[in-house]
């Protein structure tokens, strides 16, 4: 039995952590900011362990129950509970983990910065929110998590406060945000209209009388209560989790510190929509249109995102591509209902993009706060560890056979192969051609960066201020940084970064590399996930590819004589070819390519859409309401107008008041004869 | 014996040239009081003539104490106007406009 306090420790540890590194990091300093922070959220790792082992190994039962009752309003409890089973015990243990690697990463990677302290306590209090969002068993708190993550994620994108890009980006995440949260809101309104109850448990059991209703949003046109439940859900997932569209928040938030970019932005809060679709997998299974929807929407992200990833020339933003590329890959798992195929997926996504981001941050440590792919290269006898732990995150990343990575995707394009879910057929080859896009944008990062020619020498020389920002948070960094600074001399040659900042890459490494092969069995195919997540007889793909599933070693033969790990190949070839062989045809085939090469450099032309149609349409909203309602009505009209009334009146009755005796009196008589006659005549 | 008609007409009257007067008058502060004191005694004359019309004493009592009413006012209303006068060395009425909004 797992016990309460022992869930409370867990969840609590980092806040208390968070606590005391924010509101006390003066009293505790630079030394004391980590120590404690890391104290808590290695608590939480261990335990999380712990639990994730009893609930493995000892086989005690999934924790299920409320700790706290804020209040009960019309026979609906809204209370703190946790459901821990073995869905969320995993959730547990990589965000802890992933989160404890950055932790100790931070240490080396912000050891100048001023806000030292004050980065400590947000990476813990994110901690915290995202153990309350996968903990949760009631959706209230699920909101809450969702909604704490949101602001962790918005102070940290925003932490170098004085950037303009930085503003500009964290209010962009903000409010992309809050386009998702909405029908988030709208889809937990829906359930609990129908079901009356805030509760998983409950509602999962009332799921029926979701399906036997249907409404009307416009007049004269049913829809599926679960249908718009689950799609709304699911808007809520596409904000958090960045789908088309509202994906467009992502590459910007790389504004932000490396190491939240990789907790944050890569590893852990971006998969929340991701964990909450397969928490709900009860309801989505009820709704082969929700499906399809998912479906479609995730193909689409993961590889039209992708093709994104082979024009940038920053580092980071190239990573953050491909994170939303591989977010489009869990998303698509989730549309064909293989849950465990997404989770799956998240957890070893979770530990080789984490690994990618940390190495990307060891990269632009060495370089100055360099981030222009095009100014690095030849680095990889400067940066060894860095070098071999972002190949092993690479090639994680490619599906790489024997990887971890190669597990999850291989499984997740099998099973959209087999699905029968509406739009498979364009999913497949989304997902298909995704592996070579893939293939080809990781290793061209990993061959500017760490191969080919030193181009650092040349126009390098940033120093440490990091402060160069722009104003539109849409244009790469690099863009920048080339017209404000110029060339000086005291550019050292890159070394290797410290041991705080290598120690987590190879923590990171290792299940990138391994963790795959123990856990294929069980996860995907097993009965790890019996009774957290629920699956549909006619849309159970994993248990149907799970029939010849015969031990990962099986698996990897069996993916060996399939196309998409050849296909990841010829991307590295491709990228090899073209940026090592001929570094000279990229620029040729860009030339020849323009409009190709202009579509992906300017990102489709989300920003520049979404910049015209909803900020300038929601600005020139703004404005008219402002001249419009306030100056004019509500100014204008009721506050000065009603003055200007009574003055108006007030100067006209002032001329009443002669001052002269004779005037008043005359006033008196005649108001005393007009009363005599209306009293004598009436 | 008089009629009661030219008694009230007579009222009316001297009711009437007091308004005329009040209102008319642009000069003398003095002239206003005594329009007053004749306001008061039109109204005086009506009371006595429906008291001895209708053979009731309590008219004709009235007009005593609106005649001592008067006195009293007119002495106040003087004391007033000598207090005005070295005030502002003047009693036109035209220049005593301070109760002006």
């Amino acid at each position: 039995m797992l016990s309460q306090s022992t869930l409370l420790t867990i969840v609590l540890a980092p806040l208390i952590a968070a606590i005391l590194a924010g509101l006390a990091g003066r009293v505790i300093g630079h030394v004391g900011a980590h120590c404690v922070t890391i104290a808590g959220v290695a608590i939480s790792f261990g335990l999380s362990l712990w639990v994730l082992k009893q609930l493995l190994v000892d086989g005690v039962p999934a924790f299920n129950q409320g700790v706290y009752t804020w209040l009960v309003s019309d026979g609906i409890h809204m209370e703190v509970g946790f459901l821990v089973d073995r869905l969320s015990a995993l959730m547990m243990v990589v965000v802890t983990f992933v989160s404890l690697c950055v932790h100790v990463y931070t240490v080396g990677y912000m050891h100048d910065d001023p806000g030292y302290q004050r980065f400590f306590a947000y990476i813990s209090l994110f901690t915290f929110s995202m153990l309350m969002l996968v903990m949760s068993n009631n959706f209230l708190q699920l909101f809450f998590g969702w909604e704490a993550v949101g602001v962790v994620s918005y102070l940290l994108i925003g932490f170098w406060y004085t950037r303009p890009s930085a503003i500009f980006a964290n209010l962009k995440a903000f409010l992309v945000n809050r386009v998702g949260d909405f029908g988030f809101v709208l889809g937990i309104a829906g359930i609990v209209y129908y079901t009356g109850s805030l509760d998983y448990a409950t509602v999962f059991q009332l799921r029926d009388t979701i399906t036997s209703n249907t409404l009307q949003i416009i007049p004269g046109t049913d829809w599926q209560a679960i249908t718009v439940i689950c799609i709304c859900l699911f808007i809520g997932a596409m904000g958090k989790s960045a789908q088309m569209p509202l994906h467009v928040w992502l590459p910007d938030s790389m504004e932000g510190p490396t190491p939240i970019s990789a907790l944050i932005h890569a590893a852990t809060m971006v998969t929340a929509g991701i964990f909450m679709v397969a928490r709900m997998s009860p309801l989505f299974e009820l709704s082969q249109t929700a499906l399809s929807t998912v479906l479609i929407v995730g193909a689409t992200t993961a590889f039209f995102m992708g093709l994104l990833g082979l024009v940038n020339n920053d580092i980071k933003r190239v990573v953050a591509y491909s994170t939303l590329s591989q977010l489009g890959y869990m998303t698509v798992a989730l549309g064909v209902s293989a849950y465990s195929g997404a989770i799956f997926h998240l957890m070893t996504h979770a530990f080789f993009k984490a690994l990618l981001f940390l190495a990307a941050g060891s990269v632009i440590i060495a370089m100055h706060h360099e981030q222009d792919m095009r100014k690095m290269g030849g680095l990889k006898k400067y940066l060894p560890i860095t070098y071999w732990t972002s190949l092993i995150g690479s090639l994680a990343l490619i599906g790489f056979p024997g990887t971890s990575g190669f597990f999850s995707k291989d499984a997740l394009i099998e099973a959209v192969q087999v699905s029968h879910t509406p739009g498979h057929v364009y999913a497949y080859w989304c997902v298909f051609l995704g592996v070579f896009v893939t293939a080809f944008y990781s290793f061209r990062l990993v061959f500017m960066t760490f191969h080919g020619p030193e181009r650092f020498g040349q126009a390098a020389a940033h120093g440490h201020d990091d402060t160069h920002g722009d104003a539109h948070g849409s244009r790469t960094h690099d863009d920048h940084a080339q017209d404000e600074h110029g060339h000086d001399g005291h550019h050292g040659t890159p070394h290797e970064s410290p041991w705080v900042v290598t120690l987590p890459l190879i923590l990171l490494a290792i299940p990138s590399l391994f963790i795959g092969w123990f856990t294929i069995g069980p996860v995907l195919f097993g009965d790890y996930f019996n009774g957290a997540i629920f699956v549909t007889g006619q849309h159970n793909v994993l248990g149907h590819i799970g029939e010849e599933f015969h031990g990962p070693w099986s698996f990897l033969v069996h993916a060996m004589m399939q196309a998409p790990v050849y296909l990841a190949l010829a991307g590295v070839l491709a990228a090899w070819f073209l940026y090592i062989k001929r570094p000279d045809l990229p620029g040729v085939i860009a030339t020849k390519f323009s409009w190709v090469y202009k579509l992906l450099v300017n990102k489709f032309y989300f920003d520049e859409i979404y910049q015209a149609v909803f900020a300038a349409g929601s600005r020139n909203l703004g404005t008219a309401l402002w001249r419009v309602g306030d100056v004019a009505l509500i100014d204008g009209a009721f506050v000065n107008g009603s003055a200007r009334l009574v003055g108006w009146f007030s100067g006209v009755l002032r001329r009443l008041q002669s001052g002269f005796l004779y005037h008043y009196a005359f006033a008196m008589i005649i108001g005393l004869s007009v009363l005599l006659a209306w009293y004598v005549l009436r | 014996m008089i009629p009661l008609e030219s008694v009230l007409l007579l009222g009316g009257v001297l009711f009437a040239l007091s308004v005329a007067g009040i209102f008319l008058n642009r000069k003398n502060v003095i002239l206003l009081l005594m329009c007053i004191e004749l306001m008061l005694l039109a109204v005086n004359f009506n009371f006595v003539a429906f008291a001895r019309q209708l053979g009731d004493l309590d008219g004709q009592i009235f007009v005593f104490f609106i005649m001592t009413v008067a006195a009293a006012e007119a002495a106040i209303g003087l004391a007033i106007l000598v207090v005005l006068f070295r005030e502002r060395s003047s009693i036109n009425v035209e220049e005593l406009d301070s109760m002006k909004g």
